[in-house]
């Protein structure tokens, strides 16, 4: 799975981003978290193989998200879908 | 085949957004960000998938987010723009009310099609149609049986699998939606 690391000074939480490559609301959510020096992790899940998005769907509906993009998850247990600054900032202490 | 730039992507798009009464999303690099995603989908799958939904590369599967998709019109009635806000009604666009997320709308049994056959087994599966004929086909896109449907408020008639959401032409619901049965006699 390609899986890409945006380095940024804050990380005490792990950010992972589940985007789609075609998506403008990700692009917000990618933009954000890099403007708030937010280090994460992405994988654009149109560009994954089959297999991959097995495994993503799958991580997405057991932590009970629906199948939407973009989907944030911080520190494994907290998921939020779609781009909602207030949610981000209140999760990430921002 | 003719190339398709970013100016074709957004002419189709405005367009229709003129067709129906809508406006395109007020934000040009939103906008812009958009119309590149059409136009990549278009370009990878050979049609417009929807941008912000992960699409199967099967057109049968993705018939229903070929942009403008089925949901845009109950969505932008509903929430003030369709689920990617490409299409915007009159009082977003003008900033009168905030643009917030649209929910998806999309059933979720249409979404799993795109991460491949394999579905968990948890799934609901579709419900069984009434089928005709006395061969069971246990082919990979069986489910998918273009069908003569009409909407009974207008008359609008379609050739799918199942109704749309809604009826492109009256709006009405896909329960509006009744299938037309034809029989097709070899004589002779």
């Amino acid at each position: 799975m390609q899986v890409s690391k945006v380095s940024g000074q804050k990380r005490q939480h792990k950010v992972v981003l589940y985007a789609l490559s075609t998506c403008a609301w990700c692009k917000l959510t990618k933009q954000f978290l890099k403007d708030n020096d937010i280090e994460y992790e992405y994988v654009d899940v149109d560009l994954c193989e089959e297999e991959d998005k097995q495994k993503i769907r799958q991580h997405i509906q057991s932590k009970g998200g629906p199948l939407s993009y973009p989907t944030i998850i911080i520190d494994d247990n907290m998921l939020i879908t779609g781009f909602r600054k207030d949610k981000l900032k209140e999760a990430l202490g921002l | 085949m003719t190339e398709i730039t970013l100016e074709i992507v957004r002419q189709r798009a405005e367009a229709d957004a003129r067709t129906y009464g809508y406006y395109l999303n007020p934000d040009p690099q939103f906008l812009q960000s958009l119309l590149e995603g059409l136009k990549k989908n278009e370009e990878r799958y050979g049609y417009p998938s929807c941008p912000c939904r992960l699409a199967s590369g099967k057109f049968e599967f993705d018939r229903d987010i070929l942009c403008p998709c089925d949901y845009r019109d109950p969505d932008v009635a509903e929430f003030g723009a369709c689920y990617c806000a490409l299409y915007v009604r009159k009082d977003i666009y003008e900033g009168k009310t905030e643009l917030k997320p649209v929910p998806e709308r999309r059933p979720l049994e249409k979404q799993a099609r795109a991460y491949g056959a394999a579905a968990s087994p948890t799934e609901t599966k579709r419900e069984p149609e009434t089928v005709t004929t006395t061969k069971e086909e246990v082919q990979e896109v069986s489910d998918t049986k273009p069908k003569l449907w009409y909407c009974k408020q207008c008359g609008y008639v379609v050739f799918r699998d199942e109704p749309p959401y809604t009826c492109p032409i009256c709006k009405a619901k896909k329960e509006m939606f009744t299938e037309i049965k034809t029989q097709i006699d070899f004589i002779g």
